[in-house]
């Protein structure tokens, strides 16, 4: 088997774990943490395919996630804050203003 | 010809006086309403007269002289012009209603003047000589249908024109109805005609059906074109068994009552049956029927008529009962003393109306003849009006009353169409017309007023009511006297006069054997006077002589008398067999189950479903950013193993 296999099989793994943690967690920050590594399990399925297809734009496509990744994590971060901050808990389940 | 050709000008003006006083008659004082609707009516008598004037020069050839304005309906060989045809049965209708009309519209203006909706009551009573004008003038069935079905609408209007009171709206109501039945029948005529002759020019019409031969075997088309239309004439002229709307029609102002449910609309039935003359000619059967429910209608309302004690009711069983004369004796081939009597009783009906509405009136608006009594002496004016048009109704010799009656009567015996069984019920109703409309004289005028003399002001109407009396009452006396020539042997002038209109009837009816000789003519006319003078003295033996007689009578015959009171119980039937049973299935199946089960049900229906998909699929939206990312991972998943598929 050649490494993009295993890279894409990782990936795979990865994005099920974060898949996971973002449905069954209920801490914010888990949540959000859950969130990163889906896009990073995304980022390492471009890079095995990049290296498998030799092209570049798969890599290219990676920093652009990742730029795009970190101002969702400081957007987010805020709000988790202000969240953290007005109703001191993290427990996603309390934050439940939109529901019927 | 330019007149003539502008006859559209007679029915616009009182067209144009409706327009005016309805849309702004509100903002108008009682004057100047008296202006548009009196002078409209005015403008459109002399504009008659003026017409009339230039017909009576027109070449035998030129009549009758059509004028059509514009196609009004054109669609396949449907072809329908807007257009006027006057020949001389027009001419006598126009003198008719415009003259007739004119007078009751100035004694309205005396009569409504302390009425509510004063320019309402003229902006109708226009529009209705409008509609009554385009009925009479029209050269094609269906313009003379729109006037027709115009003057049912102002009769509606005008019969509920009191619409606070729940009598007046029901009875408005109830002739509209009745009038439906009868309109339906007049239409499938209409379109029987127009499959059979495809046209519905009535001159046309007529010009084919005399060459269609007589169906005196059996029923044919023909036979049914006029029994169908005799329907329609039934609903209008209040015949048996459609009568029922016109007695409570009396729920209106007395001269809607003159106009509209005496003189002229109600003979609107009577005018179509003549103007097809030559369809009924060639129909026996059809004429049959005709003369059968003519007679029965004259003597079963004449009967009714015999015990009614509201005065304006009386004369609304004398209306009818007179209608079926005119019925009668289009039934037996003698149109043109059909028309005859439609004038006179014009004439006479017009004027016992309005006298009756100046007693009313007199009376601080009492109609009970029961609380009358010794109204000669007080209201002498209204008093001899009235008594010269009940010698006419009567037929006493010398009245116009007497000659077209008369000359009914002896149609129905000598026609070939005629027979000693319509005769002898004629002369019958003669009788009984004669005992009621003296009853009536005897009670408002004669003996002892039964009325409280303190709270009563007995007081004569105004000079604007009191010269159409008079103006009515010279037509009731002198408006026969042209066909007494031929009493003595001369021609019928008004006869003769009509005669091209029924020139084909007339042909048709002389090659049937005559069923009695000439010379029983004065012999019957005796009988006939004699009867009538039977009926006075019986009504004055019972009424002025020995006035507990009539109480007496009345015990003695308390159920034939509570029958007559109840006329037949025919209301009561009608309601039993037809307005019940109609309500019934209107509220439990048309009501109950088709419009609030299937109609609102579907729509009902249609909301219900979209409301319960809405609450199953607000499940899915609840709020929780978990439950969504579940949805996504699924939907995702799903997306996968589809494309996993496809992709072998």
């Amino acid at each position: 088997m050649p490494l993009p296999f295993y890279a894409v099989v990782l990936s795979a793994i990865l994005f099920g774990l974060g898949v996971m943690g973002f449905v069954f967690k209920r801490n914010i920050i888990t949540i959000f943490m859950s969130i990163e590594l889906m896009l990073n399990a995304v980022n390492l399925s471009f890079v095995a395919f990049s290296q498998m297809r030799h092209l570049l734009q798969g890599q290219v496509f990676v920093f652009f996630v990742i730029v795009v990744a970190a101002a969702e994590a400081a957007v987010g971060m805020g709000i988790i804050l202000q969240v953290a901050r007005n109703r001191q808990s993290l427990n996603i389940e309390r934050i439940d203003l939109l529901k019927l | 010809m330019s007149l003539l050709d502008n006859a559209w000008i007679i029915p616009a003006l009182p067209l144009a006086g409706a327009a005016v006083n309805g849309l702004l008659g509100k903002r108008f004082t009682k004057p100047t309403v008296n202006a548009v609707a009196l002078g409209s009516t005015t403008l459109a008598f002399l504009y008659a007269l003026a017409v009339v004037n230039e017909f009576s020069h027109l070449p035998a050839s030129q009549i009758p002289f059509t004028h059509s304005y514009f196609t009004w309906i054109s669609a396949g060989s449907l072809s329908i012009d807007f257009a006027f045809a006057i020949d001389q049965l027009t001419v006598l209708m126009l003198m008719v209603v415009t003259g007739v009309g004119w007078l009751i519209h100035i004694y309205a203006t005396g009569y409504m003047a302390h009425e509510e909706g004063y320019y309402r009551f003229f902006a109708y009573l226009n529009l209705f000589m409008f509609f009554m004008l385009v009925l009479i003038l029209g050269a094609t069935y269906p313009v003379m249908f729109v006037g027709w079905e115009g003057v049912g609408l102002c009769s509606y209007l005008l019969i509920g024109f009191y619409f606070l009171k729940k009598s007046a709206s029901d009875a408005g109501k109830k002739a509209f109805i009745v009038n439906r039945v009868g309109d339906f029948g007049f239409l499938l005529g209409l379109f029987l005609i127009f499959k059979t002759f495809g046209t519905l020019d009535i001159h046309k019409v007529v010009e084919q059906a005399a060459h269609l031969p007589v169906e005196t075997a059996g029923a044919g088309t023909l036979t049914l074109i006029g029994l169908l239309l005799f329907v329609g004439a039934a609903g209008k002229s209040a015949q048996v068994p459609l009568y029922v709307w016109l007695p409570d029609a009396m729920e209106g102002p007395t001269p809607v009552s003159a106009l509209i449910h005496a003189a002229t609309m109600v003979t609107a039935g009577v005018y179509m049956v003549a103007r097809s003359s030559t369809i009924y000619v060639h129909a026996p059967m059809a004429m049959r029927v005709v003369a059968v429910v003519g007679c029965l209608t004259a003597f079963l309302a004449a009967t009714i008529g015999l015990v009614q004690t509201d005065i304006k009711r009386v004369l609304a069983y004398s209306t009818v009962s007179q209608l079926g004369y005119m019925f009668l004796a289009c039934g037996v081939g003698a149109f043109s003393a059909g028309v005859f009597h439609l004038m006179t009783h014009a004439f006479f009906k017009a004027l016992l109306f309005l006298a009756a509405g100046s007693v009313i009136h007199a009376m601080g608006g009492e109609q009970d003849m029961r609380h009358m009594g010794g109204l000669r002496k007080p209201i002498a004016g209204t008093f001899w009006c009235m008594f010269t048009a009940t010698l006419a109704i009567a037929g006493i010799p010398g009245f116009s009353g007497f000659f077209s009656k008369d000359e009914i009567l002896w149609e129905s015996l000598s026609s070939p169409y005629g027979s000693r069984a319509l005769w002898l019920a004629g002369v019958i109703t003669a009788i009984l017309t004669a005992f009621y409309m003296f009853r009536l004289i005897f009670l408002t005028f004669f003996g002892e007023p039964r009325y409280d003399e303190h709270h009563v002001h007995v007081h004569e109407s105004p000079k604007n009511m009191l010269v159409p009396l008079m103006v009515l009452a010279a037509l009731s006396l002198g408006g026969g006297w042209m066909a007494a020539p031929k009493l003595f042997g001369g021609t019928d002038h008004f006869e003769e006069f009509l005669h091209p209109v029924f020139a084909h009837a007339d042909e048709v009816r002389e090659h049937l054997p005559a069923s009695v000789p000439e010379s029983m003519e004065h012999t019957a006319m005796a009988v006939t006077v004699l009867g009538a003078a039977l009926g006075i003295f019986v009504a004055w033996f019972l009424y002025l002589k020995k006035p507990k007689a009539a109480d007496e009578m009345e015990a003695a015959l308390s159920g034939a008398h509570r029958t007559l009171l109840h006329k037949y119980y025919v209301d009561e039937l009608y309601d039993a067999v037809i307005v019940h049973p109609i309500q019934w299935i209107s509220t439990n199946v048309f009501w109950k189950v088709v419009d609030t089960g299937a109609i609102d049900g579907a729509v009902n229906g249609i909301g219900y479903t979209a409301r319960d998909l809405g609450y199953g699929a607000r499940t899915v939206q609840s709020g929780n950013g978990r439950s969504y990312a579940s949805w996504l991972v699924v939907g995702a998943a799903a997306v996968t193993v589809i494309f996993l598929w496809l992709g072998h």
